[in-house]
């Protein structure tokens, strides 16, 4: 079994949550955002729940690792 | 409980921060500050750069306390939380054009988003040109960012990379504190007449610049975000932050009187409304490629951006060039008894058609390089889950 893994690290803003969105769309789960900074984590998190998904959050060591299951 | 439980990340953390935007900003004018100027990132930045001579606009020069505030609140903010982060990198040449760029089109309109704001709250109807052209500005940036815009990641850096910027507004503060005159006749310049001769006392500025600073940092407002948002997903998080800082500063300024409703001849405005609304279409534009409005990047610069650093030492050289330059919007103005409607000269709408078709060429060209997007077999343990 395949998990999508989107890099957002780095990103600036708004870009994480476009890359989620976009994988959130094409509809294969779970998916993997990995992201660094709090801001990110958030935006990510509340866009995916507005799109349904449930969303669990680790701590990673440069910053966090957002699992989004359907 | 969702991690979004936390009160500054939710809709009501940031309808308390516009609030209390809305409702310092008129008191800031009222304590001093310029008429519908309690708060103006742009115009502050502005007079910034005349106060150390960039620019030799007699009339706006001051080292404006609060954007020291801003930036050192939300560094104080970022590091009781713990968000302290010195990071760079990610395209600091293009950073700092649009930059220059969104400040041009900024003073052409005379104001920031945030300074729009306060002039509609004030019954200045230009606003309305100049938030049209904001929204055009960051549509045009939304339409870059879905078909892939990016200006690439940034990396964690050393701690001097976040540091630098705080310091130098500490060394801001000692020189707005101290007010040297360093050469005869020369900086630290402040205004004798006109916007810059006219602030509040420097503690309140500075406190009022400290608490909104900690308070944005925490809730991420963002009043170009707030418009992006909107347009990219239709989520109304950050605009309800904008709509309470708008409705707070329509009551304030209710109650101190200092509503005047029209067009012609508001404060530190003109009415040449093509202008006001290409202006802030630049600006817009700039600030969506930067990931940011004035504010925003301030807030940012005190939580170890150093990118975002790099956008306001941008604004500031683009302020400097639009006052040598003869760039920036000259206020309407009545002449025994006329209205002399102000507006820019030629030069300012080249700087504005040449902004614009910068921001375009890099909307086009700037992309991720690295692979962000990649399908990965699972390990049995995590398919046990």
């Amino acid at each position: 079994m395949d998990k999508i893994v989107v890099d957002a690290r780095g990103l600036s803003c708004p870009q994480p949550v476009i890359l989620a969105r976009r994988a959130i769309r094409e509809g294969s789960f779970p998916i993997e955002v990995l992201v660094d900074t709090v801001t990110s984590r958030d935006n990510v998190t509340r866009a995916a729940e507005r799109l349904g998904c449930a969303v669990q959050v680790s701590e990673a060591d440069d910053g966090f690792r957002l699992t989004l299951s359907r | 409980m969702s991690r979004l439980g936390s009160f500054s990340a939710s809709r009501w953390g940031i309808i308390v921060t516009g609030a209390t935007i809305g409702l310092l900003a008129p008191l800031l004018q009222r304590w001093g500050n310029p008429p519908n100027m309690g708060i103006c990132v742009a115009c502050f930045e502005r007079d910034i750069a005349g106060a150390l001579g960039l620019h030799r606009a007699a009339a706006v020069q001051y080292l404006r306390p609060e954007i020291m505030g801003f930036v050192l609140g939300a560094m104080i903010a970022a590091l009781v939380y713990r968000e302290f982060k010195p990071r760079a990198g990610s395209a600091p040449i293009v950073r700092f054009f649009l930059g220059m760029f969104a400040m041009i089109g900024a003073l052409a309109f005379l104001g920031c988003p945030w300074r729009a704001l306060l002039r509609l709250a004030g019954g200045d109807l230009n606003a309305i040109l100049g938030l049209a052209g904001l929204t055009l500005g960051v549509g045009i940036g939304v339409q870059f960012l879905k078909a892939g815009y990016s200006l690439g990641r940034n990396n964690a850096a050393p701690a001097a990379v976040g540091w630098i910027m705080p310091a130098a507004m500490l060394g801001l503060l000692a020189l707005a504190i101290g007010r040297p005159v360093l050469t005869e006749g020369g900086a630290i310049f402040t205004s004798a007449s006109g916007p810059g001769s006219m602030y509040a006392p420097l503690l309140i500025s500075l406190g009022v610049g400290l608490l909104i600073g900690f308070l944005a940092q925490r809730t991420r407002f963002c009043t170009m975000g707030s418009i992006r948002d909107v347009i990219l997903m239709g989520d109304t998080h950050l605009i309800s932050g904008v709509g309470a800082l708008v409705a707070t500063a329509i009551v304030a300024n209710l109650a101190l009187g200092q509503v005047r409703v029209g067009f012609a001849a508001q404060p530190v405005a003109h009415s040449a409304h093509l202008w006001n609304l290409l202006g802030m279409t630049l600006a817009g534009l700039a600030f969506v490629l930067a990931g940011g409005c004035p504010g925003r990047q301030l807030f940012l610069s005190g939580e170890g951006d150093g990118d975002a650093a790099i956008f306001v030492l941008g604004m500031i050289s683009g302020a400097a060039l639009s006052h040598n330059f003869g760039l920036a919007g000259r206020p309407d103005a009545i002449v025994d008894g006329v209205l002399q409607v102000g507006g820019i000269a030629p030069v300012g709408m080249w700087a504005i058609a040449i902004g614009l078709v910068a921001c375009v060429i890099l909307g086009f060209t700037m992309r991720e390089q690295a692979m962000t997007v990649r399908r990965v077999a699972m390990a049995p343990a995590e398919q046990g889950e």
